[in-house]
């Protein structure tokens, strides 16, 4: 019996450790998970309130102005359909242009000012980021179901 | 005719990779030593045109000869000849002709070192790396030919991706893809145990050294990717938990499970069924890795290929390896007679918690990395998972595995007393809190984080001072150089890659701790202050480079009255691409780096510039590199070349089976 009551033991030990790792896995993951959503979904209130998500799309032409710091820098990230005023504070990416994709991740203010906290352009001319063509695919998507209704 | 003769040499390789994959495994099946002794020839042969048709890929880009496709798309006139020869594997279809040499490489090394093992067991460990072989060369040949002509032949190249032209990617895939390719040995050689259904602790002894090996490569090759997004990317940070990251991550979280897990089955004859598992999945982790870095499912500076047949072939291959390997296992894994018993406190059950928390950790990883992929194939939405989440994981998961990595060499197999133990660990277990309180507090950043990372770090450098010395002290009266010779080498490989978590762990804490940031804007002349350090900018001047233009700002840096240094950042416009790219200028020292990369040029002359300063980051590299050294010490250990001949002398007289 001790020989058993001790394998008991280790294994209801491995046991607990194991659901452990399962609970605190599962809650960090719950508590992280950024969304993402599309200009179009954010004009709709979809997106939301007081936690971070990410918008991807075009960066608006015309759209980047700096502030006096030149650090703070204004832009509109838009799908074709909506577009989100953006602030950001920082260095931008070096494929950061507009006419170009671009994610950012931040929250929405007060205001329906979209604060970013990290802004993502391409790793290189040729690819799009996956979520900014996304962004752009669906809202064209929308458009033509729209024109297809009226 | 050059870039012909290489895709010939690669379909021949492709045909010696088939024999390779099949005959020595029926020569092994009908017991034929003629058919068995096919395999080491045919893959040395097939490594040698690989090598050839490497070569003939490698002439045209040095050449610049732009009717080869891809050297008109990865390569340019001007790019320097260092990069001309690496942008070779910039790109997706050379790279996986580097892959391929690398496991025909692999193999014939295998052939040589591993000859005196029995020769069924070689011939179906040598079969099933063909297999691997034909599939991966096929895949090149299939979908991804690196031959292929333009016609007609563009006028000048495209130039390779500038973010890769940098000395780190000289040898960062090289390494990387070793040790990816390495675990297909280890894989080999657990398909060879299944089929043969002889796995035993001589068998542990052939897998191991092959195992390590292929753990030291990945090592290397993680840590100078992560460099190369340190001084690279221009922002100051060392590890991303990209999902390309973690895709090179997951196989060396359950390689150091499986490293553990064999040393287990050498020494007590246990674990067989686990060791052969964890065999499979490191090395189906690989071949996920490859997958994901390369189909394009993930958007990063690796996702050459955006390809769909691309992604469904490597999908393809994996669900056939997955599948195959676990049936083989389900079917022949019952049969495998499990090792001697142990005791609740003994080394066995203490290398038994490093696995549950390594594949627990790597678990965490797979969920973060796929569960995004998985919704947005369902089309359920798109979401992404930062840093956050894995550093909210990882660290438990972590912790109590070097907690134990101090008391797994202390504990005896089969059973040990607690007592013993405790009376040895108590007072280095107090200390270590202390030591980590207290420097947490003198560098006034207190923080359970901190904290914890500062004492597992004291418990470590503790651990390892007690350890050497408890091992010294086993032969007192001699002299201290005899003693410290007579430590075996697999000792001291274990010895060292235990200290380099420690000084990983203290680069990475301090890093965590005190790393501070500035944007600033700065006009010539001006002056910022960040950690003690003054910058003064003098300004930018413009400066032409090989294949790229660029603005170079000149920085001072003084501590005090005393100049530090004068740091260079660039801001680079690569000519054939039009791609603008931050290079960072790094005073790399032993406790601290400075670091400063530049921004936008605004109106009226300013820039914008980056100030970083990063604390004990050189301690990183120097912990992976301990790792890796201690990786090698243990490969190189006298017993696998002594004790490997005898085994195999008696397995020779034994039937199989």
């Amino acid at each position: 019996m001790k020989r058993r009551s001790k394998r008991l033991l280790l294994l209801g030990g491995a046991g607990a450790l194991l659901v452990g790792a399962v609970v605190l896995v599962l809650t960090a993951f719950q508590e992280n998970l950024v969304f993402f959503h599309t200009p179009s979904e954010v004009v709709a209130g979809k997106a939301p309130q007081g936690r971070a998500f990410r918008i991807g799309g075009m960066v608006e032409e015309h759209s980047i102005r700096r502030a006096e710091d030149g650090l703070t820098v204004h832009f509109s990230i838009t799908d074709m359909a909506q577009m989100i005023p953006v602030t950001y504070k920082g260095t931008l990416p070096d494929l950061f242009q507009e006419g170009k994709g671009a994610v950012v991740q931040g929250q929405l203010d007060e205001k329906g000012q979209f604060r970013a906290s990290e802004v993502l352009a391409k790793h290189d001319e040729n690819y799009m980021p996956v979520e900014a063509q996304y962004a752009l695919d669906s809202a064209q998507m929308n458009k033509a179901a729209e024109s297809v209704q009226q | 005719m050059i870039a012909e003769l290489g895709h010939f040499a690669l379909i021949l390789a492709l045909i010696l990779s088939l024999v390779q994959a099949t005959v020595p495994m029926i020569g092994a099946h009908r017991n034929r030593l003629a058919l068995m002794r096919v395999g080491s020839p045919a893959a040395q042969g097939q490594f040698l045109l690989i090598v050839l048709a490497y070569v003939c890929l490698t002439w045209a880009f040095i050449q610049s000869d732009f009717s080869v496709r891809l050297a008109a798309a990865n390569s340019h006139s001007d790019t320097p000849l260092i990069y001309k020869i690496t942008g070779v594997w910039g790109n997706h279809e050379g790279s996986l002709l580097l892959w391929a040499m690398a496991l025909s490489g692999w193999t014939v090394a295998v052939t040589i070192f591993s000859r005196h093992l029995p020769e069924a067991f070689m011939a179906r460990v040598v079969g099933v790396l063909g297999w691997i072989s034909a599939g991966f060369i096929s895949f090149t040949l299939f979908t991804s030919n690196p031959f292929e002509r333009l016609l007609p032949a563009a006028a000048e190249g495209r130039d390779l991706n500038p973010l890769l032209q940098d000395p780190g990617m000289i040898i960062h895939p090289p390494l990387l893809y070793m040790g990816y390719v390495g675990f297909s040995v280890a894989f080999a050689f657990a398909i060879a145990a299944l089929l043969t259904g002889r796995l035993d602790t001589a068998w542990a002894r052939w897998s191991r050294p092959w195992t390590t090996m292929a753990w030291v490569f990945l090592t290397l090759g993680i840590m100078i990717g992560s460099g190369w997004a340190y001084y690279e990317l221009g922002w100051g940070g060392w590890w991303f938990w990209d999902p390309v990251e973690n895709a090179s991550f997951m196989p060396w979280l359950l390689g150091t499970a499986l490293i553990h897990s064999l040393a287990v089955t050498e020494k007590r004859g246990a674990f067989k069924s686990w060791t052969i598992l964890l065999a499979i999945s490191t090395f189906s982790l690989s071949l996920l890795g490859t997958f994901l870095v390369r189909s394009g499912v993930i958007t990063s500076v690796h996702a050459f290929a955006t390809d769909p047949a691309r992604g469904l072939y490597i999908l393809a291959l994996f669900v056939f390896v997955i599948g195959v390997s676990l049936i083989l296992f389900a079917w022949r894994a019952p049969k495998l007679s499990e090792g001697g018993s142990f005791q609740l406190i003994s080394r066995e059950s203490a290398l038994l918690g490093n696995n549950v928390l390594f594949v627990a950790a790597c678990a965490a990883v797979l969920l973060g990395t796929l569960y995004p992929l998985f919704l947005d194939a369902l089309n359920l939405g798109k979401i992404s998972v930062g840093p956050p989440y894995f550093e909210a994981v990882f660290v438990p998961l972590v912790a109590p595995i070097v907690v134990l990595m101090m008391i797994g060499p202390l504990v005896r197999w089969k059973g040990d007393d607690g007592a013993r133990l405790g009376r040895i660990l108590w007072l280095s277990a107090v200390a270590s809190v202390f030591i980590g309180g207290t420097v947490a507090v003198l560098i006034d950043h207190v923080t359970w984080r901190t904290v914890l990372g500062l004492a597992l770090s004291a418990w470590v450098l503790i651990g390892s001072a007690q350890l050497l010395r408890r091992r010294l002290g086993e032969r007192r009266g001699t002299p201290v150089m005899n003693r410290l010779r007579g430590i075996s080498a697999a000792w001291w490989g274990m010895w060292l890659a235990h200290l380099g978590i420690g000084i990983f762990t203290i680069g990475v804490t301090m890093v965590g701790s005190l790393e501070q940031d500035l944007d600033v804007k700065m006009h010539d002349g001006q002056v910022a202050e960040l950690a003690g350090y003054t910058f003064v900018f003098r300004g930018a001047v413009e400066r032409d480079g090989p294949n790229y233009d660029a603005w170079q700002g000149q920085l001072e840096v003084l501590r005090g009255e005393r100049v530090v240094t004068t740091l260079t950042p660039e801001k680079r416009v690569y000519r054939a691409q039009q791609m603008p790219m931050t290079e960072a200028s790094i005073d790399v020292g032993p406790l601290r780096d400075v670091y400063v990369s530049l921004g936008d040029q605004i109106e009226d002359g300013a820039w914008i510039v980056s100030l970083h300063y990063r604390p004990f980051v050189s301690w990183i590299w120097a912990g992976c590199v301990l790792m890796a050294l201690g990786g090698i010490f243990a490969a190189a250990d006298r017993r696998y070349r002594k004790l490997a001949a005898r085994d195999a002398a008696v397995a020779q007289t034994m039937p199989a089976g």
